[in-house]
């Protein structure tokens, strides 16, 4: 199967966001859209175009934009809210806290350029700890597609789900390798690869990266489990710990604070259910900087060398 | 023609359920709540078309939202005082395992809230998003929202100020409980709100004076800005009223803003305000 995972071309995850939105504004008319002045970077224009009285210019306003979408999903609609995931979580976590978690609203929070990835805009920007504010929301669904394809899909998906939703994308372009065909299951962890010596659990573009991984060591012969977390809550429980017991030990890799992410839900998990050895491949207490994106993921400890590097640690912690 | 002296006794009534819930549990906010009486009477049992038997989308009826979530005493009494639910469970107010939270919440399910309030200046943004989806649901209801004039310190008001004439949400009556007073004090020694009048007109929309505290003044300068909707401007009324009103000792100070009354005081408030439907 690993051999099967490779890229088919390369577009931004930001790209499948736009084509998810237009095409779920053609199946269900509820659907409505609202973006903070960043219509171009959330790829919206297409819906725009075709359902212009069904989109909102809300202005540099996230926290009026929060506010209006809950009163929306109050009045029947499926709002989606479009801006950076820096503006979509941490400058208006109140609002979304009292008006869309707590009152339990159908908003969509559609969240771009997530993480080091924005790349030259720096640290302001650049947020890595969004996935842990955001899961710590009773009732919040967490999803961190790894592809176009994964986040057209899942841009569709949410809707059909009646809840408040984090979606989080990224701004680079990016290898596609999940089919474009896809259904897209909220809380369903995917297979993509199985392996015996170690579990790999990533989500968002580390998937890609772990896919990397898993092939250089492959010629080591080590043979890794890539497991794609897109849903990070609800977690597939099931999924982590079956992999967990067939291999008997674990990485997570994450474009995200090791704090407070997707490693530190399985690891919560594992100590609970199936105490395991565990590395993580995320970033390690610290703000992002300038520069390219890889640039910045090998800087940050998310190259394909530290999953490599973090794989051959926990082999030998391994019984 | 509206009938003011029946609007009069549901508003004593009223009036004495909020001292008796916040006496009750020792904790509440009595004097927004108080000062507010009047017009949340007046809209729920005069001004708005809406469904006793509660729909959370509110499609094909006028709405209220309640930004200032702490005078939570005062719309749960107006709540069960017009059949939302039975007036026996204002008893249980901030008690555990109640629909009553010490400020509103759709999450125990309490028919007529809507949406959580409580942390302040959210409120008019859903207020204003619940007008939108109104107008994509070709519904001609109107959309009523109360918001303190503390609050609008808040800086998300503004947002939602700017936005509402933009994009002319001119099926939206927005009253600003004016009274004059916050916690720490007066708003002109907190922050002062300058020139109101002056500070809304400029962002565009449509100001109206009321006195909120004369009930006469109270449905016709709702009435009046109904009238008003569907002109292109969103509404505001500048509602003067005195934080307190109706407890002699509560009025003219922020003193009573988040303060329960012990028995005493509680006493003597009762005997200010005319049991006129029955205690709870």
């Amino acid at each position: 199967m690993l051999e099967n995972l490779i890229s088919t071309g390369k577009k931004a995850t930001r790209d499948g966001f736009g084509a998810g939105l237009h095409e779920i504004g053609q199946q269900n008319s509820e659907v409505v859209a609202l973006c903070a002045d960043l219509v171009g970077s959330l790829k919206m224009q297409a819906f725009i175009k075709d359902f212009p009285e069904r989109f909102f210019q809300v202005g540099i306003a996230e926290a009026n934009m929060m506010g209006i979408a809950a009163g929306l999903a109050t009045g029947g609609k499926i709002p989606y809210t479009g801006t950076f995931a820096n503006f979509s979580t941490g400058r208006v976590y109140d609002q979304i806290r009292q008006s869309i978690a707590y009152s339990h609203k159908n908003v969509k929070i559609c969240a771009s350029h997530a993480g080091v990835t924005l790349g030259e805009d720096g640290a302001t920007h650049q947020i890595l700890e969004d996935i842990g504010m955001m899961k710590m929301l009773p009732g919040m669904t967490v999803i961190n597609p790894c592809d176009y394809n994964q986040t057209k899909a899942a841009t569709i998906a949410i809707a059909k789900h009646y809840g408040p939703v984090y979606l989080r994308f990224g701004r680079p372009s990016w290898p596609i390798f999940t089919p474009e065909d896809q259904v897209f299951e909220i809380g369903k962890a995917l297979l993509l690869s199985e392996g015996t010596d170690v579990s790999i659990f990533a989500t968002g573009h580390m998937v890609w990266q772990a896919i990397e991984a898993a092939k250089a060591l492959a010629q080591d012969g080590i043979s890794c489990e890539i497991i794609n977390i897109h849903t990070i809550k609800p977690l597939d429980e099931d999924a982590v710990l079956a992999s967990a017991k067939k291999t008997g030990c674990v990485v997570s890799a994450e474009e995200h604070q090791r704090h407070g992410g997707l490693g530190d839900s399985i690891a919560q998990l594992l100590a609970r259910a199936y105490p395991t050895p565990m590395e993580f491949v995320a970033v390690n207490d610290s703000f992002g900087e300038s520069g390219k994106p890889f640039e910045l993921m090998e800087k940050y400890g998310l190259g394909v060398s530290d999953v490599i590097q973090s794989v051959k640690t926990v082999l030998k912690r391994k019984a | 023609m509206a009938d003011i002296q029946k609007l009069e006794n549901v508003a004593s009534q009223v009036r004495r359920d909020i001292i008796r819930m916040v006496h009750a549990v020792q904790s509440g906010h009595p004097g927004g709540s108080l000062g507010c009486t009047d017009f949340l009477v007046a809209l729920y049992g005069e001004i708005m078309e809406y469904d006793p038997n509660f729909n959370m989308d509110g499609k094909h009826e006028d709405m209220f939202f309640l930004s200032n979530g702490h005078i939570s005493p005062l719309w749960y009494s107006v709540l069960a005082r017009n059949g939302y639910f039975p007036t026996k469970e204002l008893a249980t107010f901030r008690k555990i395992n109640s629909r009553l939270q010490g400020h509103p919440a759709t999450h125990e399910g309490l028919p007529g809230v809507r949406v959580a309030s409580g942390s302040l200046g959210q409120g008019l943004s859903v207020a204003i998003g619940v007008a939108l989806s109104k107008k994509l649901n070709g519904d001609d209801k109107t959309v009523y929202c109360l918001t303190g004039d503390g609050e609008l310190q808040e800086g998300q008001i503004w947002e939602a100020m700017m936005f509402a004439t933009h994009h002319k949400v001119d099926n939206l009556i927005v009253t600003v409980d004016w009274n004059g007073q916050q916690i720490d004090g007066a708003n002109d020694d907190v922050i002062t709100l300058g020139d109101l009048e002056a500070k809304w007109q400029s962002f565009g929309w449509e100001v109206l004076h009321m006195n909120g505290n004369d009930m006469t003044a109270v449905v016709e300068g709702l009435k009046h800005a109904k009238t008003k909707t569907g002109q292109g401007k969103p509404i505001v009324i500048l509602m003067k009223t005195e934080m307190g009103y109706g407890v002699d000792y509560m009025m003219g100070t922020h003193a009573w803003h988040g303060k329960a009354p012990n028995d005493e005081l509680t006493a003597k408030a009762l005997n200010q305000l005319e049991e006129t439907l029955g205690d709870y």
